[in-house]
């Protein structure tokens, strides 16, 4: 069953026939997502490699495919109206892969989605992705930009705030022999919809999932406080891994979000966070999977 | 996007912000006419950088004096300006390389009753713009947070409806203020809260925010940083951009879109993803080097952009070695072997390569480093790639 997205979940891509959009549409469609349609505003009606069918609205496109999820490739500037353009149209499960958006609309999109019933994942990350049991995991369902080839049907629940760390924790795993129940990227901004707890809480409730993997990095406190839920209500067990522990303070590391700033953030207080709250923290991106490897021996889980 | 105080305060000024009356030099003379205008008994004689801690910091080619001082006179403040001008600041945010001054802001004295603190920024954990304030003006918050965190006081502002004066009520009362100033200040923080809203802010610091004598709201400095992300929407704010004030690489970076920041090792990284170049950072530590810089080439780098990249990195006088770190997604080995390839010949390299691929097309990326015969450490892992770069810049 995974978290948020299964093999039966049906999706709109908003931005289709842009670059990104159909690039990653016909990528999409490759793995076995079940693409129903897509949305570019005057596009209505055409399309998209002659069988996805292309809407003006994403109320119409919702009416007539019956998609819940959604996925945005729209750039920045359009991008926040696009994501409460598919609130309002009642998607449940909207995807935002767009990076840079003003952080003073995402505040505004946030507050207008509060009570709304849907679920934002990122801006400004890779998406997520069930794997499937075809070649290459094809057959599930990925929403977003991630390689699907290197993920494999699995029991290890992945979530981050990176994307290419992801692919790592992904890969690492998979070299193993195991392979991913679901993965989160949560995104690199400072104001995002779905955070580590959401995923933590949806992993320890899926019985198909054994066990942890979280990727944090300097920034905010959302590892802290995700260090404490776990404390208190995850019982599987976690790996924990955070990056800019050498990055100056004062300085934004790539993400929006990667910001040690006003005395918070850094990766030494996350670290602590997460080890007393029993999470197993490697210590180099290079060996998350034998972290895994070595805490579900000891804990005497299978994955 | 960092501004000076003297640009901050020409917004505030144009939101109704009240700030003291100041005028902008560039010359000794220019200051001594500007202190004539301004009349006041005393000057005040700020240097103009994109650090906070000014008025503790020390130059480091000059007469002992600080970044911010009171001249008593037209002559005081040009023999100030003087000792400021073209010379380096040293401050706590500027690191002991300081930060050159090639302006200055002289502004009239006020009769200061009071200094508070007010800062309007992001509060990640609610998702909302937050009001801080605090009575102890002039330290830094950091500090009051760490000491006193029950002597900064927050309004949560709702996007819905905006900052509300009752916000501003309850920060003024627990300020402890008074009669006539609390209105005042209410007035304050609903245009602040304005500025933050229409220019895109990401941080709008005073400190200190100072109550005059006569029981007026002023704002004795302006600390205004813009999100990056929104400039796009505020083409008159882009004109504030000092870009003496940024490290030359760092904004050559920029015109190729590519997140660099220098640091102070000598290993250069290259790798895509900023969660990855971060960790790449890291790694090397762990192996006992240091880094010589950030570099995020992005998700869909193309052999120009790793070409700039790599003249970028190899621009740094102090990098020993360089460590190019991929894991291919959409990005597929084979381009990126290609791209740094054609860009180690063009650039013609100096120094040993360390290269670790790994993901999409990864055999045939690996295959074209070993044809290329081109001298190219290359490594299986992430922990083997930072270990061969350490050893090949000759250890920590």
């Amino acid at each position: 069953m995974a978290i948020f997205v299964n093999d039966q979940t049906k999706v709109l891509v908003q931005g289709i026939t842009g670059s990104a959009g159909s690039f990653h549409a016909g990528q999409m469609l490759a793995y076995g997502t079940q693409v129903v349609g897509g949305v570019t505003p005057g596009k209505g009606g055409t399309r998209f490699e002659n069988k996805v069918p292309v809407f003006d609205t994403v109320s119409k496109a919702v009416q007539e495919t019956g998609a819940e999820a959604s996925v945005i490739y729209v750039p920045p500037p359009f991008a926040a109206d696009a994501i409460l353009e598919a609130v309002d149209a009642g998607v449940k499960l909207i995807v935002t892969i767009t990076e840079g958006i003003p952080v003073l609309d995402m505040v505004r999109v946030k507050r207008a989605m509060a009570g709304s019933g849907a679920r934002l994942i990122g801006p400004n990350c890779p998406g997520v992705i069930t794997p499937g049991s075809g070649e290459g995991s094809k057959g599930g369902c990925k929403i977003g930009i991630m390689p699907g080839h290197i993920h494999r049907k699995g029991s290890i629940g992945i979530v981050s705030r990176s994307g290419t760390l992801t692919y790592e924790a992904v890969h690492q795993v998979t070299q193993l022999g195991w392979g991913q129940s679901t993965a989160v990227g949560i995104g690199g901004d400072p104001v995002n919809g779905t955070d580590f707890i959401d995923c933590l809480r949806e992993f320890e409730a899926d019985p198909e999932t054994s066990a942890i993997i979280m990727i944090g990095e300097i920034g905010g406190n959302a590892e802290e406080l995700a260090a404490a839920y776990a404390k208190e209500h995850v019982t599987k067990p976690m790996v924990g891994f955070i990056a800019g522990r050498t990055a100056p303070p004062g300085k934004r590391m790539g993400h929006a979000g990667a910001i040690i700033s006003g005395g918070q953030g850094s990766a030494e207080d996350k670290i602590a966070a997460m080890e007393s709250a029993g999470i197993r923290v490697s210590p180099t991106p290079a060996e998350l999977g034998l972290t895994l490897k070595a805490l579900l021996a000891e804990r005497g889980v299978k994955p | 996007m960092k501004i000076h105080e003297y640009q901050g305060k020409e917004v505030f000024r144009r939101y109704g912000v009240p700030t003291p009356r100041g005028i902008v030099v560039t010359s000794p003379n220019e200051a001594e006419a500007a202190a004539k205008e301004l009349g006041t008994p005393v000057v005040v004689v700020k240097s103009q950088v994109h650090a906070g801690g000014r008025g503790k910091g020390t130059f480091t080619d000059s007469d002992g004096g600080r970044g911010v001082r009171i001249a008593k006179s037209p002559q005081e403040a040009r023999d100030f300006a003087e000792a400021m001008l073209g010379k380096t600041l040293v401050t706590i945010q500027t690191g002991p390389e300081g930060a050159k001054v090639n302006t200055v802001y002289v502004e009239e004295g006020l009769d200061i009753g009071r200094e508070l603190y007010l800062g309007v920024t992001l509060d990640r954990e609610s998702s909302r713009v937050t009001i801080m304030a605090s009575t102890e003006g002039g330290m830094e918050i950091e500090e009051v947070a760490a000491e006193h965190p029950e002597k900064i006081l927050k309004a949560q502002i709702d996007p819905a409806v905006g900052f509300q004066a009752y916000q501003g009520r309850e920060l003024a009362f627990g300020l402890g203020l008074e009669g006539a100033t609390i209105n005042k200040f209410v007035k304050f923080c609903a245009a602040l809260s304005k500025v933050y809203d229409e220019t895109d802010a990401s941080l709008v610091e005073i400190n200190p925010l100072v109550i005059t004598k006569g029981g007026d709201v002023i704002a004795l400095d302006a600390k205004v940083d813009f999100d990056d992300n929104a400039l796009f929407r505020h083409q008159d704010l882009q004109a504030y951009r000092d870009p003496l004030e940024e490290d030359p690489r760092e904004r050559e970076a920029k015109a190729f879109d590519l997140a660099y920041i220098s640091l102070t090792g000598n290993i250069g990284c290259m790798v895509n993803g900023a969660g990855l170049a971060m960790a790449t950072m890291d790694i090397i530590q762990h192996c006992g080097g240091m880094p010589a810089n950030f570099l995020d080439v992005g998700g869909g780098a193309d052999q120009k952009k790793v070409t700039a990249a790599f003249k970028l990195i190899l621009a740094d006088p102090a990098v020993k070695a360089v460590f190019v770190n991929i894991f291919g997604g959409i990005m597929k080995c084979d381009v990126i072997a290609e791209g740094v390839i054609a860009a180690a010949k063009e650039v013609g390299l100096q120094v040993p390569l360390v290269v670790r691929l790994e993901g999409t097309n990864v055999e045939l990326g690996r295959k074209i480093f070993a044809e290329s015969g081109m001298n190219i450490l290359t490594a299986d892992t992430m922990l083997d790639g930072a270990q061969k770069a350490v050893a090949a810049a000759g250890g920590n």
